[in-house]
């Protein structure tokens, strides 16, 4: 099993616009993200089970190779601001993705 | 080679940056000096109260400079959503501050305003006429949702910018923008490719935020070249790699190769990012390709109440234990005490549980964790009410297998409870189709002359 925390440079959440919530992985080595998009380890079903979220709002998953990064945007659980938030920016909800492994 | 230079001195107008980085972009000729003052991140309550998320000390400042400088090198300064939000009281702010400083600097130069606040008749009737698209996932725009909306804007794209700057503008102030375009519309007058012109701005918009080591108040310089441009910074602290470039690109966006944006989309399906010499990244291959109707990204807030918040903590085991269910009591019993005040909306967020996680988060249990109680409501007399009466009750609440019995919360403030004012949420955030992509955006032309307007 390899721990995403030892092989990605960057793991983080943020808001894209008010109503989606994107997360990067960014990895250290170009083999590993290549392996890691190759085997699609991360898929929209393998990420709503981590999150515990349904699989229908998570919008996309794309590998990106210019930054070795593989990206998931989700619908965010209410809109940016509204009543019962927990972070308005979106850049604190990475916290499952430092717990995966593959 | 045709060349445009672009310096973009910060991440947002009012981060700041260091003279010395601005004076060594200076020192490059840059052909404009732009900035991005904008962002709908700090959440709904700015672009709904008309307030500023920047401080106005901090963009007078970082205007000082940009001003003073352009003036005398006789280039052009534009800067977009001003105010952060972009509606007409964020605009005036900004040109308030711009008048100041052409006071106190003795700087006269032809200054044009573009605002962006957009009438909701306009939208009621682009509504009825089906010209108004839900952008998924965000609901569908409604008559209601227009008429209840304080402030709607829309993010304009450069060509605004473009007239502006024909008509001989040396200072261009707007309301919403889409970030990028302020970097982008010189280049365009100039004949330069809008992909690159675009992705080039995209990329400058954040500033050294897309450099390494990453920074929000410090300056990006660009030159635009035919088929490719090239990024660099400005202090020697920081360097551009092919990896930070690429990596600015996927930030704060749903997918890195599609950018939609006014009157089309971004494709950097065919982009390059190539390491050029030491600190510097060249950019090839990102086009823009334009969509059959032009459409705006239309936002807006409406007023969602009052904000009383209260602060405490508790580092009792069993209490922690139990905090589910605790909370879901306390709720009850305010709403049954209440009934009268009609709907209010009452939540515990619990630090070391679940405060800031929105999917939740079984770990290990804490010894303490903090809860801030909040009630919103019709009016702050009203939060204040459900705010106080569920702090009460939490305080003095006889949970199952209670021992601690005197009281179980730890404040740490007396007063215990704040008022947080008026409370926004977003209430549009659709795509809006429109003829000319001017058509919205009126510009209103000034000399401004040491600050008098003639």
């Amino acid at each position: 099993m390899t721990k995403l925390i030892d092989v990605a440079a960057v793991i983080r959440s943020k808001n894209s616009g008010p109503y989606e919530l994107t997360f990067d992985i960014i990895f250290k080595e170009q083999a590993v993200f290549e392996d890691f998009a190759a085997k699609n380890v991360m898929t929209k079903a393998v990420f709503a089970k981590l999150y515990n979220m349904p699989e229908s709002e998570v919008l996309s998953v794309i590998a990106f190779p210019p930054s070795k990064a593989v990206k998931i945007t989700i619908v965010r659980p209410f809109a940016s601001g509204a009543l019962g938030e927990k972070d308005v920016y979106g850049a604190q909800q990475h916290g499952p993705l430092l717990t995966f492994s593959y | 080679m045709k060349e445009h230079r672009v310096l973009s001195p910060t991440a947002i107008l009012g981060y700041g940056f260091p003279a010395s980085s601005f004076e060594a972009g200076m020192a490059l000729k840059p052909h404009v000096i732009a900035v991005d003052a904008g962002s709908t991140d700090p959440g709904p309550y700015y672009l709904g109260s008309g307030k500023s998320f920047t401080d106005r000390g901090a963009v007078k400042r970082d205007l000082e400079f940009m001003l003073t400088a352009a003036l005398e090198a006789k280039i052009p300064v534009i800067i977009g959503t001003a105010g952060g939000a972009g509606a007409d009281s964020h605009l005036d702010w900004n040109v308030e501050i711009i008048k100041e400083i052409a006071a106190e600097k003795s700087l006269s130069f032809k200054m044009a305003v573009i605002s962006a606040q957009i009438d909701p008749e306009v939208v009621k009737k682009k509504l009825a006429e089906g010209k108004l698209r839900e952008y998924f996932p965000a609901p569908a725009p409604t008559v209601k949702d227009i008429e209840d909306s304080v402030n709607i804007v829309a993010q304009m794209g450069h060509e605004p910018m473009v007239e502006a700057l024909k008509a001989g503008a040396e200072v261009i102030v707007t309301g919403r923008a889409y970030d990028p375009t302020v970097f982008a519309a010189l280049a365009v007058i100039e004949g330069f490719d809008a992909g690159l012109a675009l992705h080039m701005g995209k990329i400058l918009e954040c500033a050294a935020i897309a450099a390494t080591p990453g920074s929000g108040s410090d300056c990006m310089f660009a030159y635009l070249r035919e088929d490719h441009f090239e990024v660099a910074t400005l202090d020697p602290i920081r360097k551009c790699t092919a990896t930070s470039i690429a990596a600015h690109t996927l930030y704060e966006k749903s997918n890195p190769t599609r950018l939609p944006g006014p009157g089309g989309v971004l494709d950097l399906t065919q982009t390059t990012f190539e390491q050029a010499s030491e600190g510097t990244v060249i950019v090839r291959g990102s086009r823009f390709i334009p969509d059959d109707v032009y459409t705006l990204k239309l936002e807006a807030a409406r007023k969602a109440g009052y904000r009383t918040v209260s602060f405490a903590a508790t580092a009792d085991p069993i209490m922690i234990s139990k905090m589910d269910d605790i909370v879901k009591a306390v709720k009850e019993r305010v709403a049954s005490n209440f009934e009268e005040l009609g709907e209010f909306f009452l939540d515990f967020k619990v630090y070391g549980q679940t405060g800031a996680s929105f999917y939740g988060a079984a770990g290990p249990v804490p010894c303490e964790v903090a809860i801030i109680i909040e009630a919103v409501a019709e009016t702050t007399a009203h939060a204040d009410t459900i705010c106080a009466f569920a702090r009460s009750t939490l305080l003095h609440y006889g949970y199952e297998g209670r021992i601690a019995t005197a009281g179980n919360l730890a404040f740490p403030f007396s007063p215990s409870d704040f008022s947080g004012g008026v409370v926004y949420a977003f209430s549009l955030y659709c795509l809006m189709e429109v003829d000319d992509p001017c058509e919205l955006f009126p510009a209103q032309l000034y000399q401004c002359d040491k600050g008098a307007i003639l």
